[in-house]
């Protein structure tokens, strides 16, 4: 059977009555225990995306306390420096926080003061959404917990002292890898015994189908603010764009993309290769994994013939996990989009030539989008345009980045 | 014919009396030793379970981790797990044992084969953690064309429409967890609660054979004996964790433990 997109339906909604997108990617394959706190989110996102008031405020609150619309600017000085494609990005680390992850954990925060929850609970890798979910839940009133993998308390500091001081309690998972994978699994038990008085927020397009939808919903702001600033700029959507986005579990990725859905540009999704000579990567995309179920969901997941979870490595922990969102494996198997990775060196070699040439300083996992973005752009015409999501700052990577390149420099 | 896990509830029934159900972990701490624990408990024992460890479990607590963490550890494979119940079924032919563990192994291995293993092997019946109802009509189905049983699991937050379709898509033993937890939580709400939901679902249906699991240990067993079953499992993985700690064999402790357990349901 052919895959295919359905134009005019919202990507997040082309699943069938079993959740399930393309018949195989996704669903909800859960506890017992989880199955009526997620048929109650469910139906309760259902009804507050139709409902104006609740639209009215989180625009409200993207605006005023995100900060939308985040900038979308011209790299000369990189076009110039590669003389091939146009190079723009969208400052997405603009947003309050540094990164994409506050859409996702504004949203999830007025819901769950709609379902009446005072406590808020969500997994983090790179401590993003870690931090972005303790802001939010400081700025709501609610109680929070952030699981975060031990090995990523050691090496994403800053966003650790950031969660700290929001007055979130970080819980150090200390199982399996110790990263981002285990903080989910970690998170989602402890949703399975506390759901009857919290909320989770699942900081990814992953887990059961609900999250991957909200998630999904809530940065699909990126996009909505990104149509209008390419028509600004260009007059129309160039027939020649290329949207470049790192992929780790997929959630910028998926917001950057969804209102070009229907358009003709090219979406490409970088995964984290790994070191290089390295057998370990994250990019089940791009190395040809297998269907498995993670987190509650089918997916391209990085496994052995068993199905045990594989092990994942990469310099950038926002990137570091072994499944991607059934989004993508959709938007993979249907080629609406395609995938490729990046290797740590290529990453840190593009941070450092980007934040030599641009005053922007991008994070380590879009570092993996401007790696691609850098090798495509030489071989491309000045008519062509690529747009890079830059999606987080590197601010959270200063002691990554001064081991590996001896300085940081802000 | 009848099933031998509805034959053992009958049994217990008559000797008004819950079944004992015990879970322990596939090759844990050794293929071999968990192979000779079966053999021991089974003695005790009405009903075991014996789970087929995953590495990224999202409804076990920290005891059955380090049980699936040692086993895995190991090396132990699917085929191993199976290897382990073709043993033991050729000493215990009539000692209904149950598979129990999450479901991309199944996917990875293929639901026929995989069932065609459990059936070649002995494996009288399945618990799927991550195949809730309605998902697991399929696989279900397909248990029961092999004469398998499918453990149905429900849970404090099930709500009673969606017991009543559980119940009636049941096969021979049903799963109640007793509250909101993870494996091997502290029981957090009282045996006398507990036997109130229990006997509301139980009431759907008096003949299904419903059992209680989740933060059952030898303190609190003796409260819900009404019950038809009860499931004991991470307190038998910590016991495994301590006799190891402590330089004991854990077979003999196992035996014990086990036996202790059974005493205080008589």
């Amino acid at each position: 059977m052919k895959l295919k997109i359905k134009k005019g339906i919202p990507l997040i909604d082309q699943h069938d009555k079993n959740f399930m997108y393309g018949g195989k990617f996704g669903g909800n394959f859960i506890p017992e225990t989880l199955k009526k706190p997620i048929d109650d989110l469910t139906k309760l996102f259902s009804k507050l995306r139709k409902d104006q008031k609740f639209l009215k405020e989180r625009d409200y609150h993207f605006k005023n306390y995100v900060g939308a619309p985040t900038p979308f600017i011209k790299l000369e000085n990189l076009t110039d420096h590669l003389r091939g494609a146009q190079i723009y990005a969208k400052v997405v680390s603009e947003a309050n926080g540094g990164a994409h992850k506050i859409y996702n954990a504004t949203v999830h925060c007025l819901i769950a003061k709609k379902a009446g929850k005072k406590f808020i609970v969500g997994d983090t890798g790179a401590g993003y959404a870690g931090k972005m979910l303790s802001m939010a839940a400081k700025k709501f009133g609610l109680k929070c917990k952030i699981f975060m993998g031990a090995k990523d308390i050691k090496r994403q500091r800053p966003n650790v002292e950031a969660m700290r001081k929001n007055g979130a309690k970080i819980v150090p998972v200390t199982t399996g890898s110790q990263t981002l994978v285990d903080a989910v699994s970690e998170c989602m038990r402890y949703w399975v015994a506390n759901c009857d008085t919290t909320h989770m927020c699942v900081g990814s397009t992953v887990g059961p189908n609900i999250f991957v939808k909200i998630c999904a919903w809530s940065t699909a702001q990126i996009s909505r603010e990104l149509f209008k600033q390419v028509k600004e700029e260009f007059g129309k959507i160039p027939s020649k764009m290329k949207l470049l986005n790192c992929v780790g579990g997929g959630s910028s990725a998926m917001g950057f993309w969804n209102e070009f859905m229907d358009t003709d540009a090219e979406f490409i999704g970088i995964e984290a290769g790994g070191p290089k000579n390295s057998k370990l990567h994250a990019a089940p995309l791009t190395n040809g994994s297998k269907i498995g179920i993670l987190h509650g969901a089918a997916q391209y997941v990085i496994q052995d013939k068993e199905g045990q979870i594989g092990s994942t490595e990469s310099i950038s922990a926002g990137l570091d996990y072994p499944g991607i969102s059934p989004l993508h494996c959709f938007l993979k198997d249907t080629k609406r989009a395609r995938y490729t990775s990046a290797s740590d060196e290529d990453a840190l070699n593009a941070y450092k030539l980007v934040s030599k040439l641009e005053n922007i300083s991008p994070s380590l996992e879009p570092s993996h989008a401007f790696a691609e973005a850098i090798k495509l752009a030489i071989k491309l015409k000045s008519s062509d345009v690529i747009i890079v999501n830059s999606c987080g700052d590197s601010l959270k990577d200063k002691d990554i980045i001064k081991q590996k390149l001896g300085s940081y420099i802000r | 014919m009848r099933s031998s896990i509805a034959l053992t509830f009958e049994k217990c029934k008559k000797e008004k009396r819950p079944a004992l159900i015990t879970y322990t972990v596939a090759g844990d701490n050794t293929q071999n030793n968990s192979l000779k624990i079966l053999n021991k408990i089974s003695k005790h024992a009405d009903i075991l379970e014996l789970g087929f460890p995953h590495n990224t479990p999202i409804a076990d607590g920290g005891q059955i981790q380090g049980s699936s963490y040692r086993a895995l550890n190991n090396g132990l494979k699917l085929k191993d797990v199976f290897q382990i119940v073709k043993r033991f079924k050729r000493k215990n032919p009539d000692k209904p044992l149950i598979l129990m563990g999450y479901y991309n192994l199944i996917y990875q291995s293929g639901e026929n084969n995989f069932l065609r293993k459990c059936k070649t092997s002995g494996v009288d019946g399945c618990i799927i953690v991550d195949l809730p109802h309605p998902e697991n009509k399929k696989f279900a189905a397909k248990c029961k064309k092999k004469s398998m049983n499918f453990i149905q699991l429900i849970s404090p937050t099930t709500p009673f429409d969606r017991m009543k379709k559980i119940i009636k898509d049941s096969h021979d033993m049903v799963y109640y967890i007793s509250m909101l937890s993870t494996t091997g939580g502290k029981l957090k709400v009282s045996p006398k609660n507990i036997l109130k939901n229990y006997f509301k679902i139980k009431r759907i249906n008096p003949k299904k054979n419903i059992v209680i699991g989740f933060g059952i240990t030898d303190k609190t067993i003796s409260a819900l004996k009404s019950a038809n079953g009860l499931v004991v499992g991470s307190m038998l993985c910590k016991s495994i964790t301590n006799s190891l700690k402590m330089r004991q064999n854990p077979v003999t402790k196992l035996d014990k433990v086990v036996y202790n357990l059974k005493k205080k349901i008589l």
